[in-house]
């Protein structure tokens, strides 16, 4: 209890920073609920694909050694702008093969709701176990491409810069995406889709198309989750997804799954939860803290805190 | 409607209950004695020439027969009561058979209670963990209950993994073995050179599992279950106590999680928090969806296939997982009720009302 008052603010900023990462990848789960009601359970590997896209960029492509000097000016822009568009490209490309060959032939047929989850699931352990059969199961170190230096200090906490990218970048993207949505014709496309399928098939939305951009964002933005976590751990290996998976899917239903806005609120909820859990239990408890306020929330709202769908007006 | 007969609409649970519809009783009885002693010899196929090319490689294959096989068929039995008779998803299944599994190392290494005594009090503190569990999150819906059982699954995994008493991390070693039995023909020893006898238990336990959801099925649970899972409101609606029925239901698959926790525990001598990762539960879900989700004979054969087959292409070591991966994606693609799915009354409707337009 004495760690979480004498450093709130740090945990605070942590925790948010850690939040926004969560929020980027439920992203990922909550668009394709929205859509398909259906749990996309091969985004943790989506994002785990957007790690190693991160790291093979910037060491195999650009060329950086893990104890690179640091590096300043033009060449730190662009290879960040880069390893950022190769990882949102990766994950983006696995989420649409994910949508191909698990979700596309099962839905046009309108199985049983567990089918697809199976074949998801497949689809999950084959990206995982080729990605451990590439790098033989070890981690895999990412060159430091930002050097993780103190700029300030708020209220106590120390500010690092690679922390403050993620602070001020992931809201952007976030919100981006929001208006996305809801401002464009692809958006209303996703919208009259989650509202309704039919419908929206009989007034001439693309319902294949639809889907498959659904997860084409919802994969792109779990991409610059990956992109962002490697800036800040600088490692990954092929199970990573796995548990960094579960906090975002969690932080989804948090929030109302299906619901863009709740995914926000749930993500970053659940990163200070965490962090402040953490402080008060130590680490090894915080994943209980999160799935008991996870069944507290679900008790006095059922659909989470938001709400489910895309679009609320959804009877 | 052409009569086709393509690999997905196929069904030879169908054709197996035409053929079972159709004998009488003493022909039934000697079929499931038959059937039951083919299952029983099962672990010395691996010793004459014509059948041992099931024998797996690197572990042994009445081990393999005992765990990952028997204990995925029990659990998916176990688990099928609550995602396939009453619909409702299970992810954190893997919980009752830790619970089992931990109430057998404690009361075993703590107390001077044996197996025998032990594997009803495993059942029940499953069944009690069950019962806990549903009350509250019974309520909910869909896939709100699955991440909430995958939730309770970790918090039991996280809390064996942080509470030194039972170990923490290294888990607890030296559970006794169960104490022989003595039978008019002969003793039954229950050690590590005596896999057999465990899988003759194992085997029990199923059988015992498959009789007892057989009788439940055509009473009122199981009508009820059949109407919760078809239509939640309108099973309320018509009377139907939905809460206590679907409570029931996850009550039940606890109990036969437990069970299979404590024998698993008393067969490896070791329990870890490792063993128990939510990775057990995605898998016997995946056996129940394989087989064909609801119909106890599919969900046999989905699990024994699917427990075996890692074990037996042991030999492509490292892309064994890969195979397996591969498997789920295309049979879900081109059989998406599993290989032996339930009996469809709806689709006779639908055919018959087609047929009728005609």
């Amino acid at each position: 209890m004495h760690t979480l008052i004498s450093q709130f603010w740090q945990l605070t900023f942590s925790g948010a920073v850690q939040g926004f990462i969560y929020v980027l990848i439920s992203l990922g789960y909550t668009m394709v609920y929205g859509v398909l009601r259906m749990i996309n359970f091969a985004n943790s590997e989506i994002f785990m694909v957007g790690t190693f896209a991160t790291i093979v960029m910037s060491r195999d492509i650009l060329g950086h050694q893990p104890n690179t000097p640091n590096l300043h000016g033009f060449t730190l822009l662009y290879s960040m702008l880069f390893c950022l568009l190769a990882s949102m490209l990766a994950s983006g490309v696995t989420a649409v093969i994910v949508e191909l060959v698990a979700y596309r032939r099962l839905r046009s047929r309108g199985t049983n709701r567990l089918a697809p989850l199976i074949s998801a699931i497949g689809m999950s352990i084959v990206l995982s176990e080729s990605v451990s059969l590439l790098t033989a199961g070890r981690a895999v170190i990412a060159p430091e491409l930002l050097h993780k230096s103190s700029l300030f200090t708020i209220l106590g906490a120390n500010i690092r810069v690679d922390q403050l990218l993620v602070f001020i970048v992931a809201p952007i993207m976030f919100f981006g995406l929001q208006r996305f949505v809801n401002h464009t014709r692809l958006g209303k496309g996703i919208r009259a889709v989650s509202m309704n399928e039919e419908t929206a098939k009989l007034m001439g939305v693309n319902l294949n198309r639809v889907i498959s951009i659904t997860f084409l964002i919802g994969g792109l933005m779990t991409g610059a989750a990956a992109f962002f976590f490697e800036t800040v751990y600088e490692a990954t290996k092929f199970n990573i997804g796995f548990n960094i998976g579960i906090a975002a899917f969690t932080a989804a239903v948090l929030g109302g799954i299906g619901n863009i806005r709740g995914a926000f609120v749930g993500g970053l909820v659940l990163g200070l939860l965490e962090t402040y859990a953490s402080a008060v239990l130590g680490s090894q408890w915080k994943a209980i803290t999160v799935f008991v306020v996870l069944v507290l929330v679900l008790l006095v709202r059922p659909n989470g805190l938001f709400g489910e769908a895309i679009q609320q007006s959804r009877v | 409607m052409s009569m086709k007969t393509t690999l997905s609409n196929f069904n030879l649970r169908d054709k197996g209950a035409k053929v079972w519809a159709n004998w009488g009783r003493p022909q039934r009885t000697v079929f499931a004695i038959a059937m039951i002693a083919l299952a029983g010899v099962v672990p010395f196929a691996g010793n004459y020439s014509f059948s041992n090319f099931l024998n797996t490689p690197i572990s042994n294959f009445a081990d393999v027969l005992v765990y990952p096989v028997g204990m995925f068929v029990l659990m998916s039995l176990g688990l099928n009561i609550v995602v396939g008779k009453s619909g409702m998803l299970d992810l954190g299944y893997v919980a009752f058979f830790a619970i089992g599994a931990y109430t057998m190392a404690i009361f075993g290494k703590w107390t001077h209670l044996n197996t025998w005594e032990i594997l009803p009090i495993g059942i029940g503190f499953a069944m009690l963990a069950g019962v806990l569990l549903g009350i509250p999150t019974l309520r909910l819906r869909g896939d709100y209950l699955a991440i909430v059982t995958m939730g309770f699954g970790e918090i039991v995994r996280i809390t064996a993994l942080n509470t030194q008493k039972i170990g923490g991390p290294n888990g607890m070693a030296n559970v006794p073995n169960p104490p022989s039995i003595h039978t008019p023909i002969g003793q039954l020893d229950f050690n590590i050179m005596t896999p057999n006898s465990f899988y003759w238990f194992v085997l029990l336990l199923i059988l015992l599992t498959i009789w007892m959801i057989r009788r439940l099925s055509v009473r009122r649970p199981g009508r009820a279950w059949e109407a919760i899972r078809q239509d939640e409101d309108a099973a309320e609606l018509m009377g139907v106590p939905t809460l206590r029925y679907k409570i029931w239901s996850f009550v039940l698959g606890a109990g036969v999680g437990g069970a299979a926790g404590v024998v698993y525990a008393s067969k490896t001598l070791y329990v870890s928090p490792d063993t128990f990762t939510f990775n057990i539960s995605v898998l016997i879900l995946s056996c129940i969806v394989f087989g064909g989700i609801g119909n106890i004979w599919g969900v046999v054969l989905g699990a024994t296939f699917l427990a075996y087959l890692p074990e037996r292409i042991r030999f492509i070591s490292n892309a064994r997982q890969l195979v397996f991966g591969l498997t789920l994606i295309v049979i879900m693609n081109f059989r998406p009720d599993g290989i032996l799915p339930r009996k469809k009354r709806e689709k006779f409707i639908k055919s018959g009302s087609e047929a009728g337009a005609k």
